[in-house]
């Protein structure tokens, strides 16, 4: 039996290499795909907890994770494509239409 | 056996994480993010939540990252990896990063001890002839209902603010 301890580890390694995507890429779609990749780290967490413990609630949160990631995931793209049709790019340091 | 096909699917779900970062296509990115998303489900299976694999698989690979490749196809990558590929805080960001890895890997390693302590064996409560699906099931039509209604409300919100963002004249 793999100990929860090595899913904690795991998933804090995942979800750094999300934190570093969202914070250094300057493509809007990878950095969405970062996001993807840290919610799922925090499932990784919600199921081995769940599994440690014998208690389903955790899959039952990681389900309303996955739901908010596809939530997020269609909102975010439409907003990717309408700014793309306006302003032509989908790098975030050239998107500064906030800076007035 | 199950720690070497554990650390097998550790090492592949790693592999591919950093391989989703640091592409530079973001349709290679898209597809290393499927891989890593399939030993996600992998893991899944490892711990027994077979409900969660087969809706990893489904939704995440099936749904979520198609819809991602229409929209990399709708936004001519071309256009989108021209430059370079880090933002200009590229540095500041690692750093930062490495501080938030090491504060949680801190807290896990410190709190190691009582996670093992708490452990219930497994099979310890599902009773015997039922399935994770039967009892995913029932905890989010009884205990969780409210949320789970709330969840599909969600979901139509998102669709209908989805449609309207990406309509022509906004």
């Amino acid at each position: 039996m793999v100990g929860v301890s090595h899913y904690l580890v795991l998933s804090t390694v995942v979800f750094s290499i999300g934190v570093i995507g969202v914070l250094t890429r300057r493509n809007v779609i990878i950095i969405l795909m970062s996001i993807e990749l840290m919610l799922n780290a925090v499932n990784l967490n919600l199921v081995a907890f769940s599994d440690r413990l014998q208690d389903l609630s955790g899959q039952a949160f990681a389900v309303f994770v996955i739901t908010v990631a596809a939530a997020e995931a269609a909102v975010g793209l439409g907003i990717i494509i309408s700014l793309f049709r306006n302003r032509e790019t989908v790098n975030v340091d050239e998107i500064d239409l906030l800076k007035g | 056996m199950e720690l070497i096909l554990f650390y097998c699917l550790a090492s592949l779900l790693v592999l591919f994480a950093i391989l989703t970062v640091t592409a530079y296509n973001p349709v290679r990115s898209a597809v290393y993010l499927i891989a890593a998303l399939l030993q996600m489900a992998g893991l899944f299976l490892l711990m027994e939540a077979e409900f969660l694999a087969m809706v990893q698989i489904l939704v995440y690979v099936g749904g979520i990252m198609v819809l991602f490749l229409f929209v990399i196809m709708l936004v001519a990558v071309r256009e989108a990896e021209r430059g370079r590929r880090a933002g200009r805080q590229w540095k500041t960001a690692v750093v930062l990063a490495m501080v938030l890895s090491a504060e949680l890997l801190f807290f896990v390693v410190k709190g190691s001890e009582i996670f093992e302590a708490e452990a219930v064996p497994r099979a310890a409560i599902q009773v015997a002839e039922t399935w994770n699906t039967q009892w995913v099931g029932v905890y989010l039509y009884t205990n969780y209902l409210l949320p789970f209604e709330i969840a599909s409300v969600l979901l139509l919100v998102a669709m209908v603010g989805a449609v309207i963002l990406t309509r022509k004249e906004l």
